[in-house]
């Protein structure tokens, strides 16, 4: 489980997050909305400790990481996989290696035994014949499934997915969806998405929190959000231009 | 007034932080190094890039290094009619100074940029997060060996240096000038002791430790874009020049 306790964060002065409240069941998968530049990523890398809050707390199974040490962090961090918005494959590796790269450097398997992994991984994620190719060889949608595949490769126990559809066309996007929901369901990890391909996103997450201003606006399964009265809610999840949302 | 008063102060105060962070990074560095260096290989990576690759703009500038020495060096000599000693004017200035000071001049323009800007690219397009998400430390894989892989290249590189520098003034002063080829070649046995030497490499060391220092450092902190890359790249090669000109003063009236 995580748990993000009153967590607070500002840049410059600019407040992102503001005395956030944010409780992410264990084993299911959470979605966070809400409109660009509310801090969604922000809020992603206080999960993962890449980033700590100006106040508050997160807590980790228990495990408070706030103001954890390096070496303590890292040992939380086991527990993570993390697809980042631009995927940040080593770009100087092939593919073979940026996903090998996890298992070489932190087991102590044979050179065979790494090879199966990847090749059992990427097949997994519907890649195949793309072990020598580098990351600029490849398509966004390819470019996503290999850092998938990285990210399952030490069977962690929470996901992070920052924004996994961005860049993609609507059907690349559902099966990365899909790809994300049949993956989950084979693992059984936690899953936390940040995104806003609303309402694709409902058919595959069991809850969503709506950040807004800083803060959790609302927090239900995918029914309770569509049949939200909050005007906020209403207009993020019809598109609607007119209502309290204001686009520059 | 007191706007401006302010600003100096803040000015300052952001100086006085950056040095200290600047600092932190070394000593964190340093403690990856002991802790866990990385693998060989990384290592060996580093040395090919920022010793074997820089081999030929050392060995390009060492030559015309020394035949420049050779020339000017004997235009002066002959006016106090001592042209015998432009072996040990060319050897002890290559040796003590401008191996050295150039090689790690041309080392930071050829390697350190690159550094810098591997490391930025890698920050902005969150591939050192990448790393940290995994458990794995950025510095490991990408600061210690660097650093390791400079402090090993810049010796050999100023040896190499010297040496292709030597040889420049010799074919300008001897086949050119006419120097007598044994009074070249003794005068600079006679006047060139293991001090020299010694202080070269200590430069040359501690030069490699700047570049890469400072490289990674502008580097790692990198943001804001390819913009921000090109900054820390100019930054880094700017610092790293100025901070090796600067220290190699004060390492030269301690060597001396």
């Amino acid at each position: 489980m995580i748990e993000m306790l009153r967590v607070s964060k500002a840049f410059g002065g600019q407040s992102v997050l503001n005395d956030l409240d944010l409780v992410i069941p264990g084993g299911k998968i959470t979605a966070v909305i809400g409109p660009s530049g509310e801090g969604k990523s922000v809020l992603l890398r206080h999960i993962i400790g890449l980033m700590k809050p100006d106040a508050g707390r997160v807590i980790i199974d228990g495990e408070d990481i706030t103001h954890m040490g390096r070496r303590d962090l890292n040992r939380v961090r086991e527990k993570f996989g993390m697809l980042f918005q631009n995927v940040a494959l080593f770009d100087s590796m092939t593919v073979f290696e940026n996903v090998a790269f996890p298992l070489e450097e932190k087991t102590r398997l044979t050179r065979s035994e790494i090879r199966d992994r990847v090749h059992e991984a990427l097949e997994h994620v519907g890649l195949k014949d793309v072990d020598r190719k580098y990351p600029d060889q490849l398509s966004g949608g390819m470019k996503k499934r290999v850092g998938l595949a990285r990210a399952l490769l030490l069977n962690p126990r929470i996901i992070l997915f920052d924004e996994p559809t961005t860049g993609l066309d609507p059907i690349i996007g559902n099966a990365m969806h899909r790809l994300i929901k049949d993956t989950h369901a084979r693992f059984g990890f936690t899953a936390v998405i940040v995104t806003h391909e609303v309402p694709a996103i409902f058919d595959v997450c069991d809850y969503v929190a709506m950040l807004y201003q800083g803060r959790i606006q609302i927090r239900g399964t995918p029914d309770e959000i569509r049949d939200s009265h909050d005007p906020v809610v209403r207009q993020f999840v019809t598109g609607d231009l007119e209502g309290p949302l204001r686009f520059v | 007034m007191q706007t401006i008063i302010a600003r100096i102060g803040g000015m300052a105060l952001a100086v006085v932080r950056e040095m200290g962070r600047m600092l932190l990074f070394l000593l964190y560095a340093f403690y990856m190094i002991v802790r866990s260096p990385g693998k060989p290989i990384h290592i060996l990576k580093q040395l090919h890039f920022i010793g074997a690759k820089s081999f030929f703009v050392i060995f390009l500038t060492a030559a015309f290094t020394g035949m420049v020495l050779g020339l000017q060096g004997y235009y002066t000599l002959t006016k106090f009619g001592s042209e015998g000693m432009l072996g040990s004017v060319v050897a002890l200035s290559l040796i003590r100074e401008l191996g050295p000071v150039l090689s790690a001049l041309m080392v930071t323009g050829r390697a350190g940029s690159a550094i810098t800007a591997e490391i930025g690219i890698m920050r902005i397009t969150e591939q050192i997060d990448a790393l940290e998400t995994m458990a794995l430390e950025p510095f490991k894989y990408l600061m210690s060996p660097k650093i390791l892989g400079a402090l090993i290249a810049l010796p050999l590189l100023c040896a190499i240096f010297d040496v292709v520098g030597i040889f420049g003034g010799y074919l300008v002063g001897v086949k050119l000038m006419g120097v007598n080829p044994g009074a070249y070649l003794h005068e600079m046995e006679k006047s060139v002791e293991w001090k020299d030497i010694y202080s070269g490499l200590v430069k040359s060391v501690s030069f490699g430790l700047i570049i890469a220092w400072v490289c990674c450092y502008k580097g790692y902190y990198t943001s804001r874009g390819a913009e921000g890359v090109s900054r820390a790249t100019t930054a880094a090669v700017v610092m790293s020049s100025v901070t090796i000109l600067v220290w190699d003063y004060f390492l030269t009236s301690i060597l001396l």
